[in-house]
């Protein structure tokens, strides 16, 4: 599915936190969205999952208004994976992961094997399956992030939007995490703090800061030295992993630029 | 769509120490002693009083009213009076009000997502008995039985509105907010009530708003009863009808959102469904404490948070345990009746403390 971000802007109390934002992630791309803290990345995923309606501007899924369509035909076709936030409530493993089918149930029905078995699939992916059982709440930081993306998968969506799914994650972890979504073949906009991971992963990286987009393009054009400098204030060196071909940022530390 | 590999109905590999299926008792087995607990809880709140009926009349005198053949009648009919028209609408109405309390405080927990959540805490039975004195101190009877009801009604949800905007700052609502919103809240309404009742002209009527803030069931006609069963009964349905949306309010505002629910407009239609059910029982009972903030977490202990199969669970055990309640409080210390919500918060502390220690080792 194509996903258009057109002219969005997001104004909180006087503050411009997005401003006239335009984007296009065509059909199975996956779109790195990079910037400082602040740059307004987790406010503009919001508004495309239909947790804050722009103030102006539209969110195109496959040329539909999402903010003007009904609240479960966003969630049959686009999953978020949010920061993990806890409850004081004992929910199981499966019950999150479960969570992902609602939007595709009506009142009053039951899970049915379908239900269950794309439950099952996705603890299964996430190599989260043995701790099914366990309360939720109990988990380290990467299990949980694990089960939300689970949950996302169980939704069955063409789309998915990320809000930093690698956070807690280990080394091995993140890389599965971000191949799993590679590997699904759906659109995705992916928030990511490590600029070599969205290098890796990414077919295009969006640089915000302050509320705008800085650069869009293919990572090789877009994370340059000259745009970290102005963007993180940072002296970076840009190499290519003669394998691989992705570009590499290593940091020097200690002087401003 | 994604196309994911057939891995399905596979069991999940089993990993030491944790469990491989759902902790605790199977769903089905634990619906089936709640049944039977509240069909022994109904037969005992039957039989016992100053009367006492063996089990057998009681459910012989029940069988022959459904159906005369059903049961030969080898009893009086003065026991059969006191069966149906004394004893059955006050144990059906404690039933009632037991459930809707209780699936109420598990929907209200649900909704501002915090368990210490309860009709009494957040000064929803407080709001409702506001409405219900001015009525009975007033005297105004516009909307004929309907009247007190829905005077309880519109203070509940008046006062459920005004705490959870209270709680709220930012976007955000704490614990410590809610509870001191809630707390602040069912004191200054309770204030009032009074007031109310003070200022009233009319001796007979503070007399009777008195009696009624003082709670209780006693005296209970059929009359009575068929308000809060259609409410109750109702509002359960459709508490049932929206247990995933419920379940998705656990994870979160956003997350809820992003699950596809427009939790704005369906936390404010919960909370007038909330306010509907509480309005009604408080009108006929006055405010009873504790059932809705102990049965749905000693539910969720037993079977666990998920309300597609807590809520008749919590339905059934809030029924029983105030059925119980009320057998004791008006056999205790016969002839005096004790207000059942003195029972439910003496019988309700340890218990939830017992709970809470369970849960934490």
């Amino acid at each position: 599915m194509t996903l258009v971000v057109e002219n969005v802007s997001v104004r909180v109390g006087g503050r411009d936190l997005v401003s006239e934002v335009s984007l296009e992630v065509a059909e199975g791309e996956v779109l790195g969205l990079a910037g400082p803290n602040g740059a307004g990345k987790s406010t503009l995923l919001r508004t495309l999952y239909r947790a804050r309606r722009p103030t102006s501007g539209r969110v195109l899924l496959d040329g539909r208004d999402v903010w003007r369509q009904p609240a479960g035909w966003l969630a049959r076709r686009l999953a978020a994976v949010l920061q993990e936030s806890g409850g004081d409530f004992e929910l199981t493993v499966y019950d999150v992961v479960a969570m992902g089918r609602t939007p595709h149930k009506r009142a009053f029905d039951g899970d049915n094997h379908e239900d269950k078995a794309i439950i099952a699939d996705a603890l299964a992916r996430l190599d989260v399956a043995g701790l099914a059982y366990a309360p939720f709440d109990r988990l380290s930081g990467g299990e949980k992030q694990r089960v939300l993306i689970a949950r996302a998968l169980a939704q069955r969506p063409a789309t998915m939007v990320l809000d930093e799914p690698t956070n807690h994650l280990d080394l091995r972890h993140q890389l599965d995490a971000l191949e799993l979504v590679r590997g699904l073949g759906v659109t995705a906009v992916i928030a990511l703090h490590d600029l070599n991971l969205a290098a890796a992963f990414c077919d295009r990286v969006c640089v915000m800061d302050g509320g705008r987009v800085v650069a869009v393009g293919p990572p090789a054009e877009v994370l340059t030295p000259a745009l970290l400098a102005e963007v993180y204030r940072v002296q970076a060196e840009v190499t290519v992993h003669p394998e691989t071909g992705v570009p590499q940022l290593s940091l020097r530390t200690g002087g401003r630029p | 769509m994604i196309e994911l590999t057939e891995t399905a109905g596979a069991a999940p590999a089993a990993v030491p120490g944790l469990p491989s299926r759902r902790p605790g008792p199977p769903y089905p087995l634990v619906i089936a002693l709640l049944t039977l607990l509240l069909a022994g809880a109904v037969t005992a709140g039957i039989a016992a009083g100053s009367i006492s009926l063996p089990a057998g009349q009681v459910w012989g005198i029940l069988l022959h009213r459904i159906h005369p053949a059903l049961a030969d009648p080898a009893w009086t009919s003065v026991r059969e009076t006191i069966v149906m028209d004394v004893r059955l609408p006050r144990v059906l109405l404690c039933g009632i009000i037991g459930a809707g309390l209780s699936v109420c405080g598990m929907a209200l927990q649900a909704l501002v997502r915090n368990p210490l959540a309860d009709p009494m805490l957040l000064g929803v039975s407080s709001g409702a008995s506001v409405g219900a004195v001015a009525v009975v101190v007033s005297g105004l009877a516009v909307l004929g039985v309907f009247t007190l009801p829905v005077a309880a009604f519109a203070g509940a949800l008046a006062a459920l509105a005004a705490v959870y905007f209270l709680a709220r700052s930012g976007g955000r609502m704490t614990t410590v907010r809610l509870v001191l919103a809630g707390v602040a809240m069912a004191e200054v309404l309770s204030a009032v009530a009074s007031f109310l009742v003070v200022v009233s002209a009319d001796p007979h009527k503070a007399q009777s708003a008195v009696r009624w803030m003082l709670g209780g069931l006693a005296g209970t006609t059929w009359t009575m009863v068929w308000i809060p069963v259609a409410a109750v009964l109702l509002g359960t349905v459709a508490l049932l009808g929206v247990s995933r949306p419920l379940n998705l309010l656990l994870a979160g505002e956003e997350a809820a959102a992003s699950l596809g629910l427009d939790v704005h407009r369906f936390r404010a239609a919960l909370f007038v469904l909330v306010a509907i059910m509480i309005g009604t029982i408080v009108a006929v009972s006055g405010a009873i404490g504790f059932v809705g903030l102990i049965m749905p977490h000693a539910v969720r202990l037993l079977i666990g948070s998920d309300h597609r199969r807590a809520l008749p669970a919590a339905a059934l055990l809030g029924a029983a345990f105030l059925i119980v309640a009320d057998l004791v409080a008006r056999t205790l210390i016969t002839p005096e009746e004790i207000p059942v919500g003195i029972i439910t918060a003496l019988v309700g502390g340890p218990f939830f403390l017992w709970l809470m220690r369970r849960r934490s080792r």
